[in-house]
């Protein structure tokens, strides 16, 4: 697997803030790579600076090889966090418009059916749901038939079940061969996608790899969590984790029979307790000492 | 590129065509100057000249005197020889005429038309021997003079506020930074906002035009053909300068204010309303930085003056060549995204 994009060295400095802190980071042709963070964390700059809508401070962006150009802005396709379609065009309408800037093209018609749009194509773009309207941006992003996609924060906004699909609808384009580079702040949305993820906070990578490898480096343990209110003693030496914003307590265990035992004097009742394995969001939490929402 | 400047072209043609609140005002107010042309100056048999009668009736006797049957004068009743002095001496009327008890009038002598007015009488008098008056035919009417001035005024209010505005709320909405993410390029995206506004501007232009030539005969010494070509000129450099102060200003409100100290000079100085013959040399000078002083002096040349496309050629040649610094520039500087 050749490598699709390397980012080298990206700095981005605005007069009071360093965004970007020399970044650098590989993405293999055909994987969802997932850049992970809060906001604020520079994964948007990041991203923005690779698809050269955003000019770095220093540091270079290669495209298969290539520094990033002509190229690359024929062959990426790119969804905004947020963006702005003209006004008073259709659905079909805006489609056609961002087609005839490409000279690559994609066929139209299973683009249209595979975003499930036919039944909105005359309609005003402004009058699109939350859902209707990320499906149009992200065929907008698709109208080039491109070998690699930009998608920042693709379902935010969006209702839970309108997620889901358009989850099933990156998995289908990624199944395509696409190369998928995929900015959000949902842990689960980065589990489910990503073959490769790297988590940035501060402007920096704090750490790289496929979410699987990543969690079982970290973690030997199953997390234990119990709300704060039925904690009726200190938990002395137990390792543990308070969340107040949560009002959870969060225990890790490599054993939950001991664990429980130990427990037992220091709480109300164990009705409400419950045990999961360790995910991306504990794994930030550990890394950076803050959580991934704030 | 022609794919992708036609794509721009025709998606901002749309989005015209369907905001219905800028399409009526785009509309509703040339058409609204071309009625409001012809009330002022309109009326068909609209008299030349005005001449006050010292008289306490209301009525004028026609038969009292063989001047008060003269054509293209309109006789008024003046019962307050005071105010009748005041208006001679403004020019609000070009003659007062007294009957009884003596024949007496009173003339500005700085008044031309006063000075036609007293010929008439005299000559129906009897009283002189003088030549006919040869007004007729070479008269320029200030209707013909101010018409290339409003159409150049509306043009240029349209081109820079059209342009300068729209392209401020694409980078402010974000638009503009989702077209940088496709291979279009500044100069491109440049030259459909110009080919489309200039497309709405002639159409309504001509409009306005054939408007008034309807209504109100207005002159037209030159060729039609060279005076279109004075007027695309005129828009394509006034879009090209709505898209330079636009190239870089994210705020409505800065682009408003830039907008509004570009387009009041010129429509002080650049003779919209009035000519500058008169003026100082350097307001003169002041005047020939701005594009719409030489579209108004060529379309005044073609229309009042028969001029051909060779006479106005310094004039085109200004305005091509403002145009291109214009374009060059503004695309140059063109930012893509607010930040």
């Amino acid at each position: 697997m050749q490598t699709a994009l390397e980012a080298r060295n990206l700095v981005k400095k605005y007069p009071a803030v360093l965004a970007v802190d020399d970044v650098s980071f590989d993405v293999a042709e055909g994987i969802c790579f997932g850049l992970l963070g809060p906001n604020g964390a520079g994964k948007t700059t990041t991203v923005e600076i690779i698809e050269g809508v955003t000019p770095a401070t220093s540091g270079e962006v290669y495209y298969f090889g290539e520094p990033a150009g002509s190229r690359f802005r024929e062959e990426a396709g790119i969804q905004f966090q947020n963006t702005a379609l003209q006004d008073f065009l259709t659905v079909r309408e805006t489609l056609e418009m961002f087609q005839s800037l490409y000279n690559r093209q994609a066929d139209l018609s299973h683009l249209i059916e595979e975003c499930f749009l036919e039944d909105l194509l005359d309609r005003d773009n402004r009058k699109l749901s939350g859902g209707q309207r990320q499906r149009l941006l992200l065929a907008v992003a698709l109208v080039n038939n491109p070998r690699v996609v930009f998608l920042d924060e693709p379902t935010t906004g969006l209702d839970p079940q309108a997620r889901r699909n358009f989850w099933d609808l990156i998995k289908r384009i990624r199944a395509d061969g696409t190369t998928i580079i995929l900015t959000t702040h949902y842990m689960d949305e980065a589990q489910v996608l990503c073959d490769e993820i790297a988590i940035m906070d501060d402007g920096r990578i704090v750490t790289r790899g496929s979410p699987e490898d990543l969690l079982r480096q970290r973690y030997r343990n199953v997390i234990i969590e119990l709300p704060l209110q039925d904690l009726t003693g200190d938990l002395g030496n137990i390792e543990h984790r308070i969340l107040q914003t949560q009002g959870i307590v969060e225990i890790a265990s490599d054993n939950v029979s001991d664990s429980l035992r130990l427990l037992g004097s220091q709480v109300r009742g164990l009705n409400r307790l419950k045990i999961r394995q360790p995910n991306l969001e504990d794994l930030f939490l550990d890394l950076t000492g803050h959580s991934l929402r704030a | 590129m022609l794919k992708r400047v036609y794509a721009i072209f025709r998606a901002r043609n749309l989005e015209f065509m369907r905001d219905r609140s800028s399409l009526s005002w785009n509309i509703v107010l040339p058409v609204g100057l071309m009625f409001g042309l012809s009330f002022i100056f309109g009326g068909g048999d609209r008299p030349e000249y005005t001449v006050g009668v010292l008289q306490s009736a209301e009525e004028i006797d026609t038969s009292a005197h063989p001047y008060l049957k003269t054509r293209y004068i309109q006789f008024v009743a003046v019962d307050d020889e005071a105010e009748g002095f005041r208006k001679i001496s403004r020019h609000q009327l070009d003659l007062l005429l007294q009957l009884e008890p003596a024949l007496r009038y009173w003339v500005n002598p700085d008044s031309p038309k006063g000075y036609f007015a007293e010929i008439t009488l005299l000559q129906s008098a009897g009283t002189r021997q003088l030549r006919k008056e040869q007004i007729s035919g070479d008269a320029v009417r200030y209707v013909d003079w101010v018409l290339p001035g409003i159409l150049g005024m509306n043009m240029m209010f349209s081109c820079l506020f059209g342009v300068g505005y729209v392209v401020v709320r694409y980078r402010k909405n974000g638009f503009l930074k989702r077209l940088r993410a496709t291979p279009l390029r500044a100069i491109e995206f440049v030259i459909a906002q110009v080919a489309s506004r200039l497309m709405l501007i002639m159409a309504v232009t001509v409009f306005v035009y054939l408007g008034t030539r309807y209504f109100l005969h207005t002159r037209m010494d030159g060729s039609h053909v060279t005076l279109l070509i004075v007027a695309a000129a005129g828009a394509i450099t006034l879009i090209s300068m709505g898209l330079l102060v636009a190239a870089r200003v994210t705020s409505e409100e800065l682009a408003g204010g830039l907008l509004n100290i570009t387009t009041w000079p010129m429509m002080m100085l650049s003779g919209v309303w009035f000519s500058l013959e008169a003026a100082d040399d350097w307001v003169q000078q002041t005047a020939n930085i701005f594009p719409l002083t030489h579209v108004l002096g060529a379309a005044r040349a073609v229309m009042l003056d028969g001029a051909t496309l060779v006479d106005i050629a310094p004039q085109l040649l200004i305005l091509a060549t403002m145009s291109a610094i214009f374009l060059i520039v503004g695309a140059v500087i063109f930012r893509w995204h607010p930040r």
